[in-house]
């Protein structure tokens, strides 16, 4: 046990485990608004810009998650853009906006010659995160936490009819680009923690988990950040027991967890 | 009426709403995701701070629901509740988009008598759209025919009440005739011919139950 004690005192250790819980914490709230508005595939099609992100990082020398904010941002801003002026639908514009990303990404990779590392990239590389990571993420969480708090009706009324929303007096645009940028910002931190390929896993499966025990929208996206919150220790604890890679382990403990929440009562409200 | 609201920006012309009009809307219907834990109290309040859930459902026949899950509720439930929440803003205008889509025979009548009842009570301005010519008819003062342009508008004529009229929905056609003196081509655009004065139905009509609207 001499080995796990030392284990305890590494300060990346404790380093995942802030990153963990500071992504977990925000994507309750935030993968409750995906549930709801079905915009489960948002995260995976946001995600796509990370490449771009990172490459624009090397060449501008820009602390990749930084980067990687910024691109995805754009990507959200490009989206709320089109949307607003093309008859496209959501789904659709995401699919031509985040593939010309991804292809342009991967084009500025090979021709620049830069060597990224994919796989952290794809799958996270929780255990590698610096103290200067650590910063931006917990901004990033700061950010979304008072939007979610300033805006939290708002973002409620124009979940449930935006028409509605809009004729009581929401600025449902503002709301709508609110959203978005949101989810960019959680998209930039939470690569770090669980890759680009199971960022939305990350969003979704706490806040279908919570549903079951919740009967408020506020008791949902509590519970979700709290399910969140144990997927990361278990994940966590896994990883440094076993081994196994620290992000789909925190996925996985998520999935286990909603699969032990099917046998809970019935639905509350 | 995305126009009146202000939902659209007008290509030409504008429109005048008198400033701090308070406006209750209605809309055609709500899909609510079942993931959403929403209870129509709930619901009721996020329109508006401070309302009494109570009053506001009792206001329209439904006390019972105050704690419904809102994705659990039936076609007719779910505008009695949307009703709820329009009136319960303290509308001068009601603006009501097919208030009975969805709802079922036996309670399209129940729908409107509501509507006619809370206009009394608020003394609010209702305007309305609709399918269904017959049963608005007997309640409105003043309708508006658009099927791409406003064909024609006024008082509607006086309408059979006959109550086994009123219950045979699916025949539109002998209740409320209009008489025009145009036709239609396919775009709807007016074609410019004689005077043939024959009654049809139009997609849309609008009805303004309250001439006294402020």
């Amino acid at each position: 046990m001499n080995e796990f004690s030392q284990l305890l005192h590494s300060q990346f250790l404790w380093f995942a485990l802030a990153a963990g819980l500071l992504v977990a914490v925000v994507s309750g709230p935030l993968g409750c608004f995906a549930v709801w508005r079905r915009m489960a595939y948002f995260g995976d099609t946001l995600a796509h810009s990370a490449l771009l992100g990172v490459t624009l990082g090397f060449v501008l020398h820009i602390q990749s998650t930084l980067a990687v904010g910024a691109s995805s941002c754009l990507l959200a801003l490009l989206l709320v853009y089109f949307h607003r002026h093309q008859n496209l639908s959501i789904d659709t514009l995401l699919g031509i906006l985040s593939h010309s990303m991804l292809a342009l990404g991967i084009i500025t990779v090979s021709l620049l010659d830069i060597n990224v590392d994919l796989l952290s990239l794809l799958l996270g590389d929780l255990l590698a995160v610096s103290g200067r990571d650590l910063i931006l993420m917990a901004a990033a969480t700061v950010i979304i936490a008072l939007l979610l708090w300033r805006l939290w009706p708002k973002l409620l009324a124009f979940t449930l009819h935006e028409e509605l929303a809009a004729v009581e007096g929401v600025n449902i645009e503002r709301v709508r680009l609110a959203l978005m940028l949101m989810l960019a910002l959680l998209i930039a931190i939470a690569m770090k923690v669980v890759g680009v390929l199971l960022i939305t896993a990350l969003l979704i499966i706490p806040a279908a988990t919570a549903r079951r025990i919740s009967s408020t929208p506020e008791q949902m996206a509590g519970f979700a950040s709290v399910i969140g919150c144990v997927s990361v220790l278990l994940g966590l604890a896994a990883s440094v027991i076993w081994d196994s890679p620290a992000g789909p382990s925190i996925v996985l403990a998520a999935g286990i967890l909603f699969l032990l929440g099917q046998f809970c009562r019935r639905e509350a409200v | 009426m995305r126009l009146l609201l202000g939902l659209t920006k007008p290509t030409s012309g504008r429109v005048e709403r008198r400033p701090g009009l308070r406006l209750g809307y209605m809309p055609q219907r709500l899909q609510i995701d079942a993931t959403m834990p929403m209870t129509v109290g709930r619901f009721l309040q996020l329109g508006i701070d401070g309302v009494n859930i109570a009053d506001a459902l009792a206001r329209v026949g439904a006390p019972q629901l105050a704690d419904a899950r809102l994705a659990d509720l039936s076609g007719g439930e779910m505008q009695r509740v949307l009703l709820a929440r329009a009136a319960a803003r303290k509308p001068q205008l009601m603006v009501l988009d097919e208030p009975t889509q969805g709802v079922d025979v036996g309670g399209q009548s129940e729908v409107y008598q509501l509507i006619a009842q809370l206009r009394d009570e608020l003394h609010c301005g209702v305007l309305l759209v609709s399918h269904d010519l017959h049963l608005v008819m007997a309640a409105t003062d003043r309708v508006l025919c658009v099927n791409q342009h406003i064909c024609c508008h006024g008082h509607p004529e006086q309408v059979s009440r006959d109550p086994v009229y009123l219950e045979m929905f699916g025949d539109k056609l002998a209740l409320y005739t209009h008489q025009h003196n145009h036709q239609h081509g396919l775009g709807g655009e007016v074609v410019d011919n004689s005077a043939c004065n024959h009654a049809h139905r139009h997609n849309h009509t609008q009805n303004k139950p309250d001439q006294d609207a402020p």
